[in-house]
C-alpha cells in the first residue's frame, strides 16, 4: 500500500526494483522500434513505404527489393493454418471442458501443453524429413486427383507435388498453433457460469444444445481472442516454416508451390546480406512484421479484455 | 572476514586467469562454408600452441561487416573483395582454402557420373528454358543415355550463401543470357525451382524429389551419395568432380598478390579443371599488426600441417605455389 511506503524502506526498495523491471520492458520495446526504424531508413528512402510493400521484385543482384512476395507468403500460410487449426482446437476445448470423463481431462490437457512446448526447430526437421515426403507421395497427389479436378478450385493444387510448399508449411503451422487456441478456448469455456449451464441441463437441453446455445455464445469473444493470439504466433513462426516453404520470392496461385514469408526471408538471408541496402530492406521487412504483430496483439487484447469485463460485471 | 578475503582473492585470480587467457584467443567471424575445416584446424592448433580460435560462422556478409568495424581479429568471406574496396576499408585479404561446387541429379536409372552437361544446357535448365530431361539439347551430348520425358525440378539454395555466389558467378561467366537475366550473387532471383535451406536442404530435396537437379558443395554430394554429373570445362573436356580435378582448377587459377588475390576460380583453364570452384578468403585489419601476426601464424601452421584434415573434409588445400605467394604477401605486409 502506498501509505506505508514512507515508513518502510524495504517496501520502497521493493517498489523501485519492481518498477525498474517493468519499465525496462517499455524501454526495450522503444529501443527495438527505434532500431528497426533507423536501420530500415535507407530502404524506406530508396523505395518509399508503399512501393516497398507492393513491389513483387526481390532481387539482391540488382538491389531491387519489395515486400509483396513475403507478405503474400505470410498471409497465405497464416490464414490457411488458422482455417486448419481453429476447428480442431475448438473441438479439443469442447471435449476437455464438457465431454471428457474426469480421468481423461488431465492427460489430454498435459498432451496439449507438451505440444506447445516442442521447440519449433523440431517441428521444422520433422516437417522436412517426415511430413514433406508423406505430403509429396500421398496427400498431395490424392488432393490433385480429387479436389484438384474441380474447376477453379483446381488452380490451388496445380504443379508437381514436392511437399515443399505453402500447404505443408501451413499444416505444420496449424499443428503448432492448435495448442494455443485450444488452451485459450478451454479457459474461455470454463468462464461460462456453471449455474447457467446447470439450468440449461435442468431444462432438458442436450450437450450439443448447451454448447451451441450457452457455452459458445458466452465465450465467443475469448475464443476469438485466442484465435487472434495464435494468428500472432503463426505470423512470427520462423524455423519450422523455413524448412518446408522453399523461400521462393513469388506470388503463386497454387498451394503446391514454394513461397517465402517475412520471417523465412529474414532467417535465410540475414547472414549473407552484405550490402547496406540489402540489410536495410530486411530490417524494413522486420519493421512491417513488427507493426503487423503489434496491431494483431492489440486487437486480441481488446477482445479478451471485453470478454473478461463481461463476466466480471 | 577471513572467508571474505579468501573469496576476493579467488575472484581476483579467476579474473586474472580470464584476462591472461583472452590474450591467447583469436576472434574470427564470417563465412559458414569453411567453418568445419577452420574449427578442425583450430582444434589441432590449440593442442600444440595453446592458442584458441573463436570462430563465429555468421556468414560472409557478417564477417565483412565485423572486420570493417574492427570487432574481430579476422573476417572470413567466400566472395573476394575487390582491391579498391580493400584499400578503402584498409584490409588485407588472402585465400585460405578452396571448395568445389558440383551438380547432383535424381533421375531414375541415371547413376553418378553418367549424365553429361555443358555450360549451355546447364544454364538453360536453370533458366527454365530446358523443361524436360529428354530435351534434344541434352540428348545431343548424352547419346548413350535414355533420358525420360519428365519435367525437370530445379533445386537451389533458399538462403544467401557463398555456394550460390560461386555457382551463379560461373553461370554468369559462361552464359550471357544468365548474366543479363539473373546475374551473380549470394542470393539471386531464381527464374525456376524450389529452394532448400543450406547444403543439407538442397541435398535432401534432390534426394527426394524425382527428376530434380541441384548444386551442392562437394562434401554434401559425397555424404549423401547423390548422383553427380559431368561438366564440360573451358578446355572442352567433360570432367568428373573429384579432389583431383578441383586441384587442377586451383593450380591453374592465376591468383595475383598485387590484386590481393582477387579471383573467382570459375571456369578455370586447364585440361582437367573442374569449372565450378572457389577460394574462401581471410580479411585482416591493416593496422592491427599484433593480432594479424597471430592469425597469420595460425594459417601458416594450417598451410603446413592442415592439408590432410582439409582433404578429409572434402576441401581442397591451396596449391604449394599459391601458399608461397600468400607467405610473400604476408612478408611484404610485415606480419609474417
Amino acid at each position: 500500500m502506498p501509505v506505508s511506503l514512507k515508513k518502510n524502506p524495504v517496501d520502497l526498495a521493493f517498489l523501485v526494483i519492481t518498477a525498474t523491471a517493468s519499465l525496462s520492458v517499455l524501454v526495450l520495446i522503444l529501443g527495438i522500434v527505434f532500431v528497426l526504424f533507423s536501420e530500415s531508413a535507407l530502404s524506406i528512402k530508396e523505395f518509399g513505404i508503399l512501393r516497398f510493400i507492393f513491389s513483387t521484385d526481390w532481387n539482391p543482384v540488382i538491389e531491387s527489393y519489395g515486400a509483396a512476395t513475403s507478405l503474400f507468403g505470410t498471409a497465405v500460410t497464416t490464414l490457411l493454418s488458422l482455417v486448419l487449426a481453429i476447428p480442431v482446437a475448438i473441438g479439443i476445448a469442447i471435449f476437455v471442458t464438457e465431454i471428457a470423463p474426469g480421468f481423461l481431462k488431465g492427460p489430454i490437457g498435459v498432451a496439449i501443453e507438451l505440444l506447445a512446448a516442442i521447440p519449433s526447430i523440431i517441428y521444422g526437421m520433422w516437417g522436412l524429413f517426415t511430413l514433406a515426403p508423406i505430403m509429396a507421395d500421398y496427400i498431395e497427389p490424392a488432393l490433385q486427383d480429387t479436389v484438384g479436378r474441380i474447376p477453379f478450385v483446381g488452380i490451388l493444387f496445380e504443379g508437381t507435388p514436392m511437399g515443399i510448399d505453402l500447404l505443408t508449411a501451413s499444416l505444420i503451422l496449424s499443428i503448432m498453433i492448435t495448442p494455443f487456441t485450444a488452451s485459450i478456448s478451454r479457459d474461455a469455456f470454463n468462464l461460462t457460469p456453471a449455474i447457467v449451464k446447470e439450468s440449461a441441463y435442468a431444462l432438458g437441453a442436450t450437450k450439443w444444445e448447451v454448447m451451441k446455445n450457452i457455452v459458445i455464445p458466452y465465450s465467443k469473444l475469448g475464443v476469438f481472442g485466442g484465435a487472434v493470439l495464435s494468428l500472432g504466433r503463426a505470423l512470427g513462426e520462423t524455423m519450422a516454416v523455413a524448412f518446408v516453404l522453399g523461400n521462393n520470392h513469388q506470388i503463386t496461385s497454387s498451394l503446391l508451390d514454394a513461397a517465402a514469408t517475412i520471417t523465412v526471408t529474414l532467417a535465410n538471408e540475414f547472414t549473407e546480406a552484405d550490402t547496406d541496402l540489402y540489410l536495410s530492406a530486411l530490417f524494413n521487412l522486420a519493421l512491417i512484421l513488427f507493426v503487423m504483430s503489434f496491431a494483431i496483439l492489440a486487437v486480441a487484447k481488446f477482445f479478451l479484455l471485453r470478454a473478461e469485463r463481461k463476466f466480471t460485471r | 572476514m577471513k572467508t571474505i578475503l579468501r573469496l576476493v582473492v579467488l575472484v581476483a585470480m579467476i579474473l586474472l586467469v580470464g584476462v591472461a587467457h583472452a590474450g591467447d584467443t583469436l576472434h574470427g567471424a564470417g563465412a559458414t562454408f569453411p567453418y568445419p575445416v577452420y574449427s578442425a584446424w583450430a582444434y589441432e592448433y590449440n593442442k600444440i600452441s595453446g592458442v584458441k580460435l573463436n570462430y563465429q560462422s555468421i556468414g560472409s556478409g557478417g564477417g565483412q561487416r565485423q572486420i570493417t568495424n574492427r570487432t574481430v581479429d579476422f573476417g572470413a568471406s567466400d566472395a573476394p573483395l575487390k582491391p579498391e574496396k580493400l584499400a578503402e576499408l584498409k584490409l588485407y585479404q588472402f585465400p585460405a582454402i578452396i571448395g568445389g561446387v558440383v551438380l547432383v541429379v535424381n533421375i531414375s536409372r541415371v547413376k553418378g557420373g553418367q549424365l553429361k552437361l555443358d555450360p549451355d544446357t546447364l544454364c538453360k535448365i536453370f533458366l527454365g528454358d530446358i523443361k524436360y530431361w529428354d530435351d534434344p539439347r541434352l540428348a545431343k551430348i548424352n547419346p548413350a543415355l535414355k533420358l525420360p520425358h519428365k519435367k525437370i525440378t530445379v533445386v537451389h539454395r533458399s538462403d544467401g550463401s557463398g555456394t550460390t555466389a560461386i555457382f551463379t558467378k560461373y553461370l554468369s561467366g559462361v552464359c550471357p543470357e544468365w548474366n543479363t537475366k539473373v546475374g551473380a550473387g549470394k542470393a539471386v532471383k531464381w527464374p525456376v525451382g524450389i529452394g532448400g535451406k543450406g547444403n543439407e536442404g538442397v541435398a535432401n530435396y534432390v534426394k527426394r524429389v524425382k527428376n530434380s537437379i541441384g548444386y551442392v558443395e562437394f562434401a554434401y554430394a559425397k555424404q549423401n551419395r547423390l548422383a553427380h554429373t559431368l561438366l564440360k570445362n573451358a578446355a572442352g573436356n567433360f570432367v568428373e568432380p573429384s579432389l583431383k580435378t578441383f586441384k587442377d582448377a586451383a593450380a591453374t587459377g592465376d591468383f595475383d598478390p598485387k590484386k590481393d588475390f582477387y579471383l573467382w576460380l570459375t571456369n578455370a583453364p586447364g585440361k582437367n579443371s573442374w569449372p565450378i570452384a572457389g577460394a574462401t578468403f581471410i580479411l585482416l585489419a591493416k593496422e592491427k599488426t599484433d593480432s594479424n601476426r597471430k592469425v597469420v601464424r595460425f594459417y601458416d601452421w594450417a598451410f603446413k600441417n592442415g592439408d590432410k584434415t582439409a582433404e578429409r573434409l572434402a576441401y581442397i588445400p591451396l596449391p604449394e605455389s599459391l601458399k608461397k605467394k600468400v607467405r610473400e604477401y604476408w612478408k611484404s605486409a610485415g606480419i609474417y
